[in-house]
């Protein structure tokens, strides 16, 4: 007897796991837009002076 | 209960995504999702399209989520009712369990997901609303006192808030306005489709005010609370929110829909059965339309200035 790769209950499936798949798909694009979003909106602050900062730690020694 | 028992929200079928996607109350989402959008985007702040479209997203899955809990809870009323009987659960598509889990996850996840997109103001009131429609509306309410309508009717109200919320930060008295819209129209609305559903609530034993003051008592509440909608409609027409335009459409609105409550207060069973229901199904439909039209023109509105705000910087 020779080994059904298909079977019917997977076909049945087929439609949950694919809605399941686009879903999880469209939650990391939210995610990820989301995340770009969020990040270009950070407003670049300048060190305030006197501020000592990694560059100038590692200049000093 | 036996073994042998055949228990509606324990069966499992093979469930489609569609069912699952049922769970979330798509039509009720429509609604949660204009009038939160309109929340948004009436409010005097600007917000990134993108974080916008994530807010409605997560605000539209609250309250799917809240939907599904909704649905494992009554499933044993909604076997009984005909309008709900197809659902996924009584139907047996779905297990109880399923709703529950999937229910309690998108919770969690939209008001963890709102809060980290906008703020944490309008990810609280998102959780609140959940807990207000499966906590004290479901599990509560409705099973308890024919008041189910109008104090659930809070639970379906808070959209527009919590995008008013999402993109300020706060609540303001346009917010309220908004969802005092929602929370009168609520009534009249819920109240016109028991009289046409006729012995659907009653079936179900929910203690609906057809089913415990007759409906004769049920026309004279819709009256009353219409007349009490109008005043406030009319009303927000004079605040900040409203304008010339959404004054237009509210006096126009309001006329038509104090007619049919009118015509509803009039009328008695017999009438009413005569026609099968045709003026109860017309104010129901009306209805529909009412607050459709109301939020867009609070949208217009809120468009309208604006625009004259970037046209005289400009």
């Amino acid at each position: 007897m020779s080994i059904r790769t298909t079977h019917e209950i997977h076909t049945r499936r087929f439609g949950r796991n694919l809605g399941l798949g686009l879903t999880l798909a469209g939650f990391i694009a939210v995610i990820f837009g989301l995340t770009v979003v969020k990040v270009q909106g950070l407003e670049y602050r300048q060190p305030a002076a006197g501020t000592v900062t990694v560059t100038d730690t590692e200049a000093d020694s | 209960m036996t073994d042998a028992s055949l228990d509606p929200t324990d069966v499992t079928g093979d469930a489609q995504f569609g069912d699952y996607f049922a769970l979330l109350k798509p039509r009720v989402m429509t609604l949660v999702v204009f009038t939160a959008l309109v929340g948004l985007l009436a409010a005097p702040v600007a917000i990134h399209p993108f974080v916008a479209f994530c807010a409605i997203l997560f605000i539209a899955v609250g309250g799917g989520a809240s939907g599904a809990l909704n649905m494992w809870w009554d499933a044993d009323i909604d076997a009984v009712m005909r309008r709900t009987a197809k659902r996924p659960i009584p139907a047996g598509r779905v297990s109880g369990s399923e709703a529950l889990g999937l229910g309690m996850a998108l919770s969690g996840f939209s008001v963890v997901f709102l809060g980290l997109a906008t703020n944490w103001l309008a990810a609280g009131l998102l959780a609140f609303t959940i807990f207000f429609y499966v906590v004290i509306y479901t599990m509560w309410l409705k099973r308890w006192t024919p008041q189910n309508i109008v104090i659930g009717g809070a639970a379906g109200a808070f959209p527009p808030m919590i995008g008013w919320a999402a993109a300020t930060g706060s609540v303001s008295v346009e917010a309220v306005l908004m969802f005092s819209l929602t929370f009168l129209w609520t009534p009249p609305h819920f109240w016109a489709l028991a009289l046409f559903m006729r012995k659907d609530y009653d079936n179900a034993g929910v203690p609906m005010l057809t089913v415990t003051h007759g409906r004769r008592a049920t026309r004279n509440q819709i009256f009353v609370y219409t007349l009490i909608l109008a005043a406030l409609a009319l009303a927000t027409g004079f605040t900040s929110a409203g304008g010339p335009l959404y004054l237009t459409v509210a006096i126009v609105l309001n006329a038509m829909f104090v007619k049919g409550a009118w015509e509803i207060w009039m009328r008695d069973e017999l009438l009413a059965e005569t026609d099968n229901f045709a003026v109860e199904k017309s104010f129901f439909k009306l209805s529909l339309l009412y607050l459709f039209l109301h939020f867009g023109a609070l949208l217009a509105e809120a468009t309208i200035e604006r625009a004259g705000i970037l046209w005289g910087a400009a």
